[in-house]
């Protein structure tokens, strides 16, 4: 019965963007919920509720993960990157200037998605082909683009990083 | 005093970065699941597990006695304020919760108000519903069939499932094309219900203020000024009190437009309980419940002489419309424009029977960048063009040229009685097989076709009919099609324009910016572009149908002439010269012959505040509400290139060429832009996106896991190109581009499969072309492996 049931609850520590958050969290609270609600970054947005559409993407420990299907408890004890955390001050992120230059966004629902799993190929593929990149995306879903723009400001934001490094 | 001294280039036509990415790109947009407000409840919604049922009870007992419960709303509680069904936006009623019966699965039954999301949905498993199942009707023919169960028996007078019957054209002029036609070419074919899914789903925050009676209502609205309007005609509330402000949007598609029973219950229970109440749809209640699109039946003939020329088209199609008759569409049109199905051809003769059905699914129809069923007549029209080629043994493209509405027809009247304000559609043409390589790849296709590969290229050279509309013809629910803009240029020379119409993704807060900076030359980023909040905008019919650019963005035009005529007087007073003597340098006014007596649009701006003229009123601004004198009608020519696998059914898509003609383009990237969304979403209809439902009524596409969309890894890449023929009657000469692809492409995709099977006599597979429908027909004649 759920009436009778009390929610299990379990303290966690996490860092979000680089600060350390301990929290009580009830055992079924979903990630995208401990960051929107209990955190206020909202730039996590739910799509499709099952891991489909990826608006909701977010970096743990680097790698991209669906926070509407990752329960809260799974980030104890890690590092937890949201789009809020992307730019560095003043300074964007070259993947947020690339979007901007190639108009890869439209509604921007999916852009934080789309621009944390680009950061994270980027990363661990600094020169990806135009291939590579819609795989890598392929968990993304965006309903205004076509894709095509979105290639492009990846591929702006390879050729940004690769003048900076 | 300054001069003015840099040539001026205009702001048409530059690919202005966009402003409102900003936000977006650092997670800073404002989306309706974003706004929180002190004490706010949540909502959520029981829904109805059958497709038709009588309810005999509803038990909220145990829900209510959940901690953090705070109400439960049912059909009955509603009923006692008259709030159990609510108008749909043509006309005809639709349940805001279900007390007698329901008739769509995913109907929405009860309401939980709790003091957490999660214990809202908790206490929707405790609701005890007892249902009686009835016999479902999941297709119009079925509906209309002898003795099927009147579903709507709600009605007074409705005694079958009969919703509308509607016609165009001239019958006995198409009777005779026909008797003297040498060839009559037909196609039955069905546009499967598909549904617009756009990444966010619907919600609202309704905040009623128990002390002042004012219900600001945060919705996920194309049309919020429309949307105020039904809600004090529905809840009887005085309009004066009502707010509605619609947010960032999250995608549109049409699937905003209409209103739906989670706002309605999300306001009443804030009225009842004098908090804000929350409700976020979830992807399912999104899928199973809100406005999809198309589900046309369509059975139609050309008549041709021999030599291609088209004399006469008749198209008969029935419109399965769910359980209420809600399309958002213009009251005199009730199969919307499907009227348009004459195309791009210049065909004497021309009859459109239509009719609509209730079946036992979710009411919607006009949806999804479909220019209010523009996008049915368009698909049905390019694929019967090409079943004719194949017919007379023409080639598609040549069929084509040859019934071209020819460029001195224009302005052109249609059999159906649609007025073409301009069009050149040989250019397009000629451009999209250049830079496919049309000929070359006919060559290609016998060369392969001997190896037993199978390659297709299919052709549509569609118009569209958007820009509703002039106010003689055009109207929902009462309120003519007119949209308005209101703009106030400050004493600094920066401006804020204020719009009826509400952007979803469409860019409008640089677009509209451009236009006023053609207008005044004001730099795009000295200009906010505000829309969506009804105490501070003009009342416009909202944003769908790709009506922006068309009725707002000549309404924007309009008044920045107005606030241009005004600043001449200003500029004369300041340079103490005649208004006549004055010139407009595209940065301010000048003395003519006299460059540099000038003033700037800035410094005009400070003085209308601060040195008017004797008599003259302060201030600096204009509104507009325009009054379209005519729809405008874009045109293209999309090609696409695949490659059928004969083993697996399936198709890959070598190439898509889309040449666009949406008149004058304000933002080139942006246009673009919104033609490869396009082109996206047209592939996901021909190739996968469908809406369909078991014999009992179950929706089949009721998440992201059966309801397939395309993902960067199946789309393909795209060419554009374009031509450019302004409209005659719009102040800029710009025709709104934002759902030509949703139009043209479905029927080049379709048409490229059917292409590459041509040849063994297939002429027909319907959408969705799933790779095993494709088997199937490669099956029947043989071709498959």
């Amino acid at each position: 019965m759920i009436t009778e049931t009390k929610p299990t609850t379990y303290t966690i520590t996490v860092t979000v963007n680089g600060e350390e958050h301990s929290l009580e969290v009830e055992s079924r609270l979903l990630l995208v919920h401990l960051l929107r609600e209990k955190l206020g970054l909202t730039g996590a947005h739910v799509g499709c509720d099952t891991s489909h559409c990826g608006a909701c993407t977010v970096l743990v420990d680097g790698t991209p993960t669906k926070s509407c299907t990752h329960f809260a408890v799974q980030v104890d004890g890690r590092e937890v990157k949201t789009v809020e955390g992307l730019a560095t001050g003043a300074e964007l992120h070259p993947i947020q200037q690339g979007f901007h230059e190639e108009h890869g966004l439209q509604c921007g629902f999916c852009t934080p998605g789309m621009m944390l799993a680009s950061a994270a190929l980027l990363e661990e593929n600094p020169d990806p082909t135009e291939e590579e990149i819609r795989w890598a995306l392929s968990g993304n879903i965006c309903r205004c683009t076509g894709y095509q723009n979105i290639v492009k400001s990846v591929q702006w934001a390879a050729a940004k990083m690769k003048e900076a490094s | 005093m300054t001069a003015v001294e840099s040539e001026h280039k205009g702001w048409l036509g530059r690919s202005v970065k966009r402003k409102e990415d900003a936000r977006f790109i650092r997670g800073r947009g404002n989306y309706i699941d974003d706004i929180t407000l002190p004490g706010m409840l949540y909502m959520a919604i029981l829904r109805s597990p059958y497709a038709h049922a009588t309810i005999n009870s509803i038990d909220t007992s145990r829900a209510m006695e959940l901690p953090g419960v705070v109400v439960v709303v049912t059909g009955d509680l509603l009923a006692e304020h008259k709030l159990a069904w609510m108008p749909t936006l043509s006309g005809d009623t639709q349940a805001v919760l279900a007390t007698d019966k329901v008739r769509m699965q995913g109907q929405e039954v009860a309401c939980v108000i709790a003091d957490d999301p999660y214990v809202a949905h908790d206490a929707l498993e405790l609701i005890d519903v007892d249902y009686d199942p009835l016999p479902v009707i999941t297709t119009p023919q079925a509906a209309l069939a002898d003795g099927a169960p009147v579903i709507r028996d709600d009605k007074d007078g409705q005694t079958d499932n009969h919703v509308y019957h509607w016609e165009a054209g001239d019958a006995d002029a198409t009777e005779q094309a026909f008797a003297d036609a040498d060839k009559v070419v037909r196609l039955v074919t069905h546009y499967p219900r598909c549904h617009p899914a756009p990444l966010e789903c619907c919600g609202c925050v309704a905040d009623v203020n128990p002390a002042t009676g004012k219900a600001t209502i945060y919705m996920t609205s194309q049309a919020p000024h429309a949307h105020r309007t039904v809600f004090a005609l529905v809840a009887g509330l005085p309009e004066q009190n009502i707010q509605i402000i619609s947010p960032d949007i999250g995608g549109g598609f049409g699937n905003k437009v209409p209103v739906y029973p989670g706002y309605v219950v999300a306001t009443a229970a804030s009225l009842l309980l004098g908090k804000p109440v929350k409700w976020i749809e979830d992807r399912t209640g999104n899928l199973i419940s809100t406005g999809f699109a198309r589900d046309f039946y369509m059975d139609g003939e050309l008549a041709l002489k021999d030599d291609g020329t088209m004399t006469g088209l008749r198209v008969k199609m029935l419109s399965d419309q769910g359980y209420a008759f809600a399309d958002a569409q213009p009251s005199k049109f009730k199969a919307g424009l499907f009227h348009i199905v004459t195309g791009s051809y210049d065909i004497p003769a021309a009859h459109v029977v239509t009719e609509g059905a209730y079946t036992n699914k979710a009411p919607g129809g006009v949806a999804y960048r479909c220019s209010f069923r523009v996008t049915e007549a368009s698909y049905f029209i390019e694929r019967l063009v090409q079943t004719a080629a194949y017919e007379l043994d023409i080639d598609p493209a040549e069929l084509r040229r040859r019934n071209f509405i020819p460029a001195e027809k224009f302005p052109y009247t249609s059999a159906t009685g649609f007025e073409y304000d301009s069009g050149d559609y040989e250019p397009a043409l000629d451009q999209a097989l250049e830079r496919v390589g049309y000929m070359e790849l006919r060559e290609e296709q016998k060369n392969v076709r001997k190896e037993g590969r199978l390659l297709g290229i299919g052709l549509a050279s569609f118009t569209e009919v958007v820009g509703a509309g002039p106010s003689r013809q055009y109207d929902i629910i009462g309120i003519k099609m007119f949209d308005s803009a209101e703009l106030r240029v400050h004493p600094t020379g920066k401006a804020i324009l204020k719009l009826g119409v509400k952007s979803q993704g469409q860019g409008h807060e640089t677009t509209f910016a451009q236009i006023v900076s053609e207008e005044l030359g004001i730099p795009p980023e000295d200009i906010t572009v505000q829309e969506g909040d009804t105490d501070n905008t003009p009342y416009g019919l909202g944003t769908y149908a790709s009506r922006s650019t068309p009725v707002a963005g000549a309404a924007t035009a309009v008044a920045a002439r107005k606030v241009r005529d005004k600043a001449r007087k200003l500029a004369a007073h300041l340079l103490e010269a005649a208004e006549d003597d004055l010139e407009w340098s595209g940065e301010g006014f000048a003395v003519k012959g006299a460059p540099d007596r000038a003033k700037t649009i800035q410094e005009i701006a400070f003085a209308a505040y601060t040195d008017m003229p004797e008599g003259m009123e302060a201030g600096l601004e204009a509104t507009n509400y325009y009054d379209p004198p005519n729809m405008t009608y874009p045109f293209g020519t999309y090609a696409v290139v695949v490659e059928v696998d004969r083993g697996t059914g399936a198709w890959d898509v070598k190439k898509v060429v889309a040449v666009d003609d949406c008149g004058t383009r304000i933002n080139p990237m942006i246009v673009e832009g919104q033609i490869m969304g396009g082109l996206t979403e047209g592939y996901g209809m021909a190739a996968m996106e469908l809406i369909t439902f078991d014999e009992d009524g179950n929706c089949i596409g009721a998440n992201f896991t059966d309801y397939l969309l395309p993902g960067s890894w199946e789309t393909p890449a795209f060419e554009l190109g374009e031509t450019v023929t302004p409209s005659p009657h719009h102040p800029i000469g710009a025709k709104g581009v934002g759902e030509s692809a949703t139009v043209g492409s479905p029927a080049a995709y379709v048409n490229a499969v059917i292409d590459a099977l041509a040849h063994a006599g297939v002429r027909n597979i319907d959408m969705p072309l799933t790779p095993d429908k494709v088997w199937q027909a490669l099956n029947e004649v043989g071709l498959a492996e």
